[in-house]
C-alpha cells in the first residue's frame, strides 16, 4: 500500500476539479467512483497517471463516437432546417451569424428566419448578422406571430432554392410554460414544409446546474439533436455539458470561441477535456 | 431529482437523541450534507467551504431539541448565516452629492445589462428623476438600437452619438454624455456597456476608461443568476479590473437556485442591490437576501 500516492487530498483534487468545471455533484460523484475502481485495478499509483485517466474516463462520458456534425446540407432539393433555440442571451443569435458565415464560405447559400419578433431589436441584430455573413435576411413586423415568420423563412428558402434556412428564436426560460408552448408552436408550424433537420440548443459555458434543466425542458418541447457550448473563450469550463451528455445523450456539436464572425469550432472532445481538466494539474 | 435538505437532515437527525447537544459526528454529517445542497445551488467551492467552516463553528455544541425537529432547526441556523453573508438588509443606490448621478454596468456578454438600463431608468423616473441613458455599448451588432427601443419604451432619453456596430468611441461617448446631462437637466446618467469576459485584458482596460472618464457613483456588476462556479473568477476580475460597488442579480425569474449570489456577495463583499426578474421592464425589484437564502437552500 506504501506504494500508492493517491491519497486522501489527490482524491478531494480530483473532486474539485470536476465540481470546480461545473460538472455537478451527481456526474462528479459517478465518474470518481468509475475512477477509483479503475485506479484499483490497475493499481495507478501517481497523481499524473490519475490525472490521464481521468481525462479518459471524462472524454468517455462524452462518447466520443457520436456524430457530431451539423446537419446543414440541402437534402433532394429542399433546404435543411436548423431551428436555434435556448434561454435569454445564451448567444443564438450570433451562432446563427456564425453558422451562416461557415456556411456561406463553403458556398452555401443561406436564409436567416428572425423568429425573435419579441426582444428589442433582436431583427435589427439578425440582419446586420446576415449583412456581415453574406447571408438573406426574413423577417416580420414587431410583435409579429414568431411561427409565421419562421414559417415565412423556410417559404422563402424553399422558393429561392437555398441550401439551408437558419431559424433565431426569442430567448426564454424553460420554466417559462406559456413561451415554451409559443416555441412548439414556431417548430410545428415550420415543420408543415417538411421535417426540421436539426435543432440547436445553445448553452452558455458560464451556466452552472441549471443548463441539465436547460436541456431537459428544451428537449422535451422541440427534440433538441445538438448542443452549441458558447463563450467558451471565458474562464468557464462548460463542465454541465458532462451531464447533459451523460443524462440526455444530446451531444455538444460546436463551440463559441468570441464575438466575431469566425469565433465558432467543432466540438472536440479531446480538447474539450484536456481544457477542463488542465488548468488545475 | 434530489431530496431537499430538510429530508436530509432528518435522516441524520433521526439518529440523534432526544434533546441534546450536537455532536462532532452530527456536525460533520450535517455539514456534508449542507455542502451538497450548496453545491447542487451553484455556489462556487471556495465558498462553500468558507461558509461550511462556519457553519460549522456556529453548530458545534448547539443545543438541539428532538420535540422542536433537529432538521428545521438547524437549516433556521443555516438560513440565518446566509442571510447575513447576502448582505442582512438591502442597501439603496448611493446619489451623488451634485447631480448628475452616474451609474455604470458591467458584466459578461449576455448577462442582462442593457436590459436593466431600461429597468432602471423606468423606476427612476418613476421615482421623479430625471435619467439619460447612455449607449456606450458600440460593439455588440444593435445594442444601440436595443436601448433606444428600451428608453423608448421607458420614456427616457437616449444618448446615442454614435452608431455602434464597431463605430464610434465608447470612452467618449461616456464623457460626453455628463455634458449632454447637464445641459439637459438630467439628474441621473445609466451608462450601458459592452459585454466583456474577466480575461479580456483590452475590454477591461476600456472599461477602466469609461469609468475614469464619468467617475460613476455606482459601478453596478450585473450577473446572471444561472451562472455556476465561474461566478468566482468573473466577480474577481470585475472587482479588480474596474471595481464594482453594488451587484445586480439578473434572470431570476428562471428556476436557477441561484448559488451565485453568495459567491459573489462573498468575492467582491459589495452588496446585491437589485433582482432583475423578467424580460418587461418593470420587472424588477431591490434585492431580498431571505428570499434568496430560502431560494439557494431550495425552500
Ligand atoms: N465571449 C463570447 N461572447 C459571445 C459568444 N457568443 C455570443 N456572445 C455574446 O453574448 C451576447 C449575447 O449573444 P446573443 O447572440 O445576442 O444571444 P441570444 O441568445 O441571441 O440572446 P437573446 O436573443 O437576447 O436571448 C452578445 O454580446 C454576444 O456578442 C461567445 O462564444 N463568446
Ligand atoms: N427572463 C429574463 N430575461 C432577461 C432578464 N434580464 C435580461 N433578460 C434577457 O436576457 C437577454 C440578454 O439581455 P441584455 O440586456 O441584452 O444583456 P446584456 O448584458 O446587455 O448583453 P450584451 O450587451 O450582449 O453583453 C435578453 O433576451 C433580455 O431580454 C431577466 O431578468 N429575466
Ligand atoms: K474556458
Ligand atoms: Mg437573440
Ligand atoms: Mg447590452
Amino acid at each position: 500500500l506504501s506504494r500508492d500516492k493517491l491519497d486522501d487530498d489527490t482524491w478531494d483534487e480530483v473532486e474539485e476539479t470536476l465540481i470546480g468545471a461545473d460538472v455537478g455533484v451527481a456526474a462528479t460523484t459517478d465518474i470518481v467512483g468509475k475512477l477509483r475502481e479503475r485506479a484499483r485495478i490497475h493499481g495507478t499509483a501517481t497523481a499524473t497517471e490519475l490525472r490521464a485517466m481521468l481525462a479518459d474516463e471524462l472524454v468517455a462520458a462524452l462518447d466520443p463516437q457520436m456524430d457530431r456534425t451539423l446537419a446543414a446540407r440541402p437534402q433532394d432539393g429542399r433546404p435543411a432546417v436548423l431551428l436555434v433555440v435556448g434561454v435569454n442571451g445564451a448567444g443564438k443569435t450570433t451562432t446563427c451569424g456564425k453558422i451562416a458565415r461557415v456556411l456561406v464560405a463553403d458556398g452555401h447559400t443561406v436564409v436567416l428566419g428572425a423568429a425573435d419578433t419579441f426582444r428589442a431589436a433582436a431583427a435589427e441584430q439578425l440582419a446586420t448578422w446576415a449583412g456581415r455573413v453574406g447571408a438573406e435576411v426574413v423577417r416580420g413586423p414587431e410583435g409579429a406571430d414568431p411561427a409565421s415568420v419562421a414559417f415565412d423563412a423556410v417559404k422563402r428558402g424553399i422558393d429561392a432554392g437555398v441550401d439551408t434556412v437558419l431559424i433565431d428564436t426569442a430567448g426564454r426560460l424553460q420554466n417559462k410554460v406559456g413561451l415554451m408552448d409559443e416555441l412548439g408552436k414556431v417548430k410545428r408550424v415550420v415543420e408543415k414544409h417538411g421535417p426540421v433537420d436539426e435543432t440547436l440548443l445553445i448553452l452558455d459555458a458560464t451556466t452552472g446546474q441549471n443548463g441539465l434543466e436547460q436541456a431537459r425542458v428544451f428537449t422535451e418541447v422541440v427534440d433538441v439533436t445538438g448542443v452549441v457550448l458558447t463563450k467558451l473563450d471565458g474562464t468557464a469550463k462548460g463542465g454541465i455539458v458532462i451531464a447533459v451528455q451523460r443524462k440526455l445523450g444530446i451531444p455538444v456539436k460546436l463551440v463559441g470561441l468570441g464575438e466575431g464572425p469566425d469565433d465558432l469550432a467543432p466540438f472536440d472532445a479531446r480538447q474539450f477535456v484536456d481544457a477542463l481538466v488542465g488548468a488545475d494539474a | 431529482m434530489f431530496d431537499t435538505l430538510s429530508d436530509r437532515l432528518s435522516g441524520i437527525f433521526t439518529k440523534l437523541r432526544s434533546k441534546g447537544r450536537l455532536t462532532d459526528a452530527d456536525v460533520d454529517a450535517t455539514a456534508r450534507e449542507i455542502r451538497l445542497a450548496l453545491l447542487e445551488a451553484d455556489v462556487a467551492l471556495p465558498v462553500v467551504k468558507a461558509f461550511v467552516a462556519r457553519l460549522k463553528e456556529r453548530a458545534r455544541g448547539a443545543e438541539v431539541s428532538q420535540a422542536l425537529n433537529p432538521a428545521q432547526q438547524v437549516i433556521k441556523i443555516v438560513h440565518e448565516e446566509l442571510v447575513a453573508t447576502l448582505g442582512g438588509e438591502a442597501r439603496r443606490l448611493q446619489f451623488a452629492k451634485n447631480p448628475p448621478t452616474v451609474i455604470m454596468l458591467a458584466g459578461l456578454q449576455g448577462s442582462g445589462k442593457t436590459t436593466l438600463a431600461g429597468k432602471l431608468a423606468r423606476w427612476l423616473k418613476a421615482q421623479g428623476h430625471q435619467p439619460l441613458l447612455v449607449a456606450a455599448d458600440l460593439q455588440r451588432p444593435n445594442a444601440v438600437n436595443q436601448l433606444q427601443v428600451l428608453g423608448g419604451r421607458a420614456g427616457v432619453e437616449v444618448y446615442a452619438p454614435q452608431p455602434g456596430n464597431g463605430v464610434g468611441d465608447p470612452v467618449s461617448v461616456a464623457r460626453e454624455s455628463i455634458e449632454h446631462a447637464r445641459r439637459q437637466m438630467r439628474d441621473i446618467v445609466i451608462v450601458d456597456t459592452a459585454g466583456r469576459l474577466g480575461i479580456d485584458a483590452e475590454m477591461m482596460r476600456q472599461a477602466v476608461n469609461i469609468r475614469d472618464a464619468v467617475d460613476p457613483d455606482e459601478v453596478l456588476f450585473v450577473i446572471d443568476a444561472m451562472v455556476g462556479q465561474d461566478a468566482v473568477a468573473t466577480a474577481e476580475a470585475f472587482r479588480d479590473g474596474v471595481g464594482i460597488s453594488g451587484v445586480v442579480l439578473s434572470k431570476l425569474d428562471g428556476d436557477a437556485r441561484g448559488g451565485a449570489a453568495l459567491s459573489v456577495r462573498h468575492v467582491t463583499g459589495q452588496p446585491i442591490i437589485f433582482a432583475s426578474t423578467g424580460e418587461k421592464l418593470e420587472d424588477f425589484d431591490v434585492f431580498h437576501p431571505d428570499r434568496m437564502a430560502s431560494r439557494i437552500l431550495g425552500m
